[in-house]
């Protein structure tokens, strides 16, 4: 293990550049925790966001040697290749600056994606008993434990060629309400998802698939609103 | 960009169209291979094809799901590459249908009469 990682990070804004530091190696070191040491050590005007630390939060994804990844559950020692870290904000996301992307649109594209809960019952309705082993619960549970971390979103070659696609973290919100039996949004959300700037724009790359730290798989919540979206249709229901 | 109903089936139709082509494809390579097995000449493929209804089926569907298929891809192409969207781009493809559903069908009519 070198002592000393060379690190390169990305100041300012879009018209920004890479600007190298010099990081101590550590056991056990994230991603996460070398950018924490060159905030609080060698430069405090880095600007970067984390909270939890744990994989929870989903706030501290960037572009670390050309991939997306949750900075805080990366080990230096999976990714820094010849002991050399490249660490950029997010792709597909407007730089604020330094390594903080602007999420709005990432997050604005779950609401148009119909990402709202809408319930069919009232709060005077008994508790809604739904079987866990149901097919529809077990393809909501593959996809639910989302933490809209961005990494798939900044992954996804469709979202950086068509601007208006809702991105594989929206369709894949979209995808775990169209399966909870709980929620009367229906053929709102599948009208919401159609289209070119929904499921139908996906070409199956499935980087975001390949990419999420949850090890989720957008792509198939993806082929799966294809399918109900598609039987919607053919119903006259769309 | 056209309401999610027509994207929708515009999808379907792609989709079901490719369906129809890999089927079309194969008994085609695999008429081909056949064909050319004592040496190809135009008689002998006319032979085969002219009042032929069975092939002149065969062939007309092979140009109809060709023309419903390509138009539908290149749609997607235009409006990724080159941001061309809305109702130009769908005339535009509309008449591309057209054209290669008339260029299909001559040549099938070709082998036929």
């Amino acid at each position: 293990m070198n002592a000393t990682l060379r690190v390169s990070v990305w100041r300012g804004g879009a018209d920004g550049a890479f600007r190298d530091y010099d990081v101590p190696r550590r056991a056990s070191q994230t991603v996460l925790d070398v950018v924490t040491y060159i905030q609080r050590a060698l430069d405090p005007t880095l600007a970067y966001r984390f909270a939890c630390r744990v994989g929870m939060c989903g706030s501290c994804a960037m572009t670390v040697n050309g991939a997306p990844r949750w900075t805080c559950r990366t080990h230096v020692d999976r990714v820094a290749a010849g002991g050399r870290l490249r660490i950029a904000p997010l792709a597909n996301l407007p730089v604020i600056r330094d390594l903080v992307c602007d999420m709005r649109e990432f997050f604005d594209k779950w609401a148009r994606a119909g990402g709202r809960f809408h319930p069919r019952a009232t709060r005077r309705d008994d508790f809604a008993r739904v079987p866990p082993a149901s097919e529809a619960r077990k393809l909501a549970d593959a996809g639910i434990e989302c933490i809209g971390c961005g990494v798939c979103y900044a992954a996804c070659d469709v979202v950086a060629r068509v601007p208006g696609y809702l991105g594989p973290a929206a369709l894949n919100r979209a995808w775990t309400l169209v399966q909870d039996e709980r929620d009367a949004a229906g053929i709102t959300r599948l009208r919401a998802v159609a289209g070119e700037a929904g499921c139908h724009a996906c070409h199956t790359h499935m980087s975001c698939t390949e990419r999420c730290p949850k090890h989720l798989a957008p792509t198939a919540a993806i082929a799966g609103l294809k399918r109900a979206v598609a039987a919607a249709a053919l119903r006259g229901e769309l | 960009m056209a309401g999610p109903r027509a994207e929708t089936l515009l999808w379907i139709a792609q989709r079901a169209s490719a369906a129809v082509l890999a089927l079309c494809v194969l008994v085609h390579l695999a008429t081909m291979i056949y064909a050319v097995q004592g040496g190809l000449t135009a008689a002998e493929i006319l032979d085969r094809t002219r009042g032929s209804f069975g092939w002149l089926a065969f062939y007309s569907l092979f140009v109809a799901a060709a023309a419903v298929h390509a138009p539908i891809g290149l749609r997607t192409v235009l409006g990724e590459w080159f941001g061309w969207r809305g109702r130009t781009r769908d005339a535009a493809l509309a008449l591309f249908a057209v054209v290669l559903a008339a260029m299909g069908m001559r040549a099938v009519f070709a082998v036929f009469a």
